[in-house]
């Protein structure tokens, strides 16, 4: 199992270093440049400026230099957050945006799996219809269009939690929005339970269980629920990309100081080299979570278990 | 016993799908809203940039012809979203072309060729996975100059990579097919097996995929007007126009709801419709 998780990580390196080439090249092809501002600089003062930044050496000196300073946690500096470095922003972001990524994340996993469990109990009655008609509601209405609405029933009609804002430990703060970044993934949660679980319910070892005299509760929980959990399990990696990139959105609504707001702040800018850090951290994010969910999956479903012999 | 009519499997799937009530009143949805929004806006006396100085903030108001209000700067709502609909729609329509266009022929030229190829070209697909592709349209909108084919062009540029997939996984199963060693033997060069045989053959799910596609560009559109990276003021596109009714919700809730409600509308139905052509071409899920 050790050696099957080392192995997915150092698979990871490659993936991640292909990445960084090509958001630097990208950027990098550019016709503008950071220092294209309304009134042309002088020539000599353009010229220190590019030298200051190491922008007049050739390409591929750059390429290494900037890939030298990563292998040291150094992003390079900011162009238009002066006196901030690529890296300190990360710091101050990654901690709030790993805090509201993994809450909305666990409230998907907490909500939805019920949620789907007591639509397959009660397949085809109205529970089963009013839980799958919320599905479809939370699937297809964006985040961009929840994240307002909440807080404007919430916030501010009812004035039961706070509508913008973050202060570090206090949990009311992440409430409205981890939950509606968490929506469309709960939503859709439900509706893959909901799924595999009539199947797995209806299969013949559940009925096994059913003959041998287990109890109902245990019967749906430990036996019926596992076997359909793969699915789920599977999901989680395409619904950690969904949570990221809702995340955009409702840090810039909540007024969160996470990476998302610096990333959409970074684009508004072209400060290049705040945009390539934010989408390298996003990138390898994305990368260990995908590897966690192919641990879990092969933890969970013997059959891809690496290095079991049946 | 009669002969049955000659019937292809294009006729067939269209007979399948219009049976299917929701993807039928999806499309007749759809052709309503897009005939709405073609047509429209000219029934209202209003252009969309113009100020109306006496009616600023308005709620929806019939004397004055806002039949859907107006916003903060006195823009009639319903030509604005009409004209962010008829934005959004041929955005998404033209990046899903795009799309199209890179997926198909990536995914087949894979699928053909197979071996290392395949192994190379699909690597990188895998490895471009790995980031969720809003980043590469923002690391893109960055970069260029925002202007709505620009925007179009990146959305697309990104969104090929699923389409890549469908296409190589069919090309593979096709390509040992006999129609296509009857053109090879013919003396059919590679290129022209692909684009004349394999790719007319492997449409079904293209087809599919692509109307699936359209709502996921529709949102992408939206998402980045609404950050502020996608379409700019004054041009109107669903994302911008949701994004200015948020700030205003508290004090003029239409402004949110009416682009709102189209956005959901399109996205809704496009989906019942991609779900009732996927069943409609693919018997088998029956």
């Amino acid at each position: 199992m050790v050696g099957y998780a080392l192995k997915r990580l150092l698979g990871a390196i490659p993936t991640l270093a292909v990445i960084v080439v090509v958001t630097f090249l990208l950027v990098r092809l550019a016709p503008g440049g950071p220092f294209d501002e309304e009134q042309p600089l002088p020539p000599e003062i353009r010229a220190n400026l590019e030298a200051a930044y190491g922008l007049d050496q050739p390409l591929t000196v750059q390429l290494a230099r900037y890939l030298r300073g990563l292998l040291r946690g150094d992003f390079g500096p900011s162009f238009k957050f002066k006196d901030f470095s690529v890296t300190e922003l990360i710091a101050t972001g990654l901690p709030v945006s790993l805090t509201l990524g993994s809450v909305a994340m666990l409230l998907a996993v907490l909500l939805g799996v019920p949620l789907g469990v007591v639509s397959a109990l009660r397949h085809n009655r109205p529970t089963d219809h009013l839980v799958m008609g919320l599905a479809v509601l939370g699937i297809a209405v964006p985040v961009f269009v929840v994240a307002p609405l909440a807080a404007l029933v919430f916030g501010i009609y009812l004035d039961w939690l706070p509508v913008a804002g973050w202060t570090p430990g206090e949990w009311r703060d992440i409430v409205l929005p981890a939950t509606t970044l968490g929506l469309p993934v709960i939503a859709y949660v439900a509706r893959l339970t909901r799924g595999s679980m009539l199947e797995s319910l209806r299969s013949p070892f559940v009925r096994a269980a059913c003959a041998r005299g287990v109890p109902r509760t245990r019967r749906i929980w430990l036996h019926a629920l596992p076997a359909a959990l793969a699915p789920v399990v599977s999901y989680l990696g395409p619904a950690a990309a969904a949570v990221l990139t809702g995340s955009l959105v409702v840090e810039t609504i909540f007024g969160l100081p996470g990476l998302g707001r610096y990333l959409v702040q970074g684009a508004l800018n072209r400060d290049y080299t705040l945009v390539m850090g934010m989408v390298i951290v996003y990138a390898a994010m994305m990368i260990l979570l995908n590897l966690l969910v192919d641990i879990a999956y092969a933890w969970l479903d013997p059959r891809v278990r690496p290095g079991t012999r049946h | 016993m009669r002969a049955a009519a000659q019937r292809g499997l294009w006729s067939d799937a269209l007979r399948r799908l219009l049976a299917n009530r929701a993807a039928a009143t999806s499309l007749l949805g759809l052709a309503l809203l897009a005939g709405i929004a073609i047509v429209g806006p000219g029934l209202s006396p209003y252009a969309p940039d113009q100020l109306d100085w006496s009616m600023m903030g308005s709620p929806p108001d019939w004397a004055s012809r806002h039949w859907l209000g107006t916003d903060r700067l006195g823009r009639d709502l319903y030509v604005r979203t009409l004209h962010g609909a008829r934005v959004s729609l041929a955005i998404a329509l033209q990046a899903t072309l795009v799309s199209l266009l890179i997926g198909v022929t990536w995914g087949a030229i894979a699928g053909y060729a197979g071996g290392r190829i395949d192994e190379v070209m699909m690597r990188f697909v895998d490895v471009l996975y790995a980031l969720p592709n809003i980043f590469f349209v923002i690391i893109l909108t960055v970069v260029f100059e925002r202007s709505p084919m620009l925007l179009f062009l990146a959305i697309g540029a990104v969104g090929w990579l699923t389409m890549a997939r469908v296409v190589r996984g069919q090309a593979l199963s096709l390509r040992h097919r006999e129609f296509v060693e009857a053109a090879v033997s013919c003396g059919a060069g590679p290129g022209r097996v692909v684009f004349r045989h394999l790719v007319p053959n492997l449409l079904g799910p293209v087809v599919v995929y692509a109307t699936l596609m359209i709502p996921q560009m529709i949102l992408i559109e939206s998402f980045l007007s609404f950050l502020g990276i996608g379409i700019q003021e004054p041009l109107a596109s669903l994302g911008n126009l949701i994004s200015d009714g948020a700030a205003e919700m508290e004090s003029a809730p239409w402004i949110l709801a009416v682009p709102a409600t189209c956005l959901v509308l399109i996205v809704f139905c496009f989906n019942f419709l991609g779900d009732g052509l996927r069943d409609a071409l693919d018997p088998r899920e029956y």
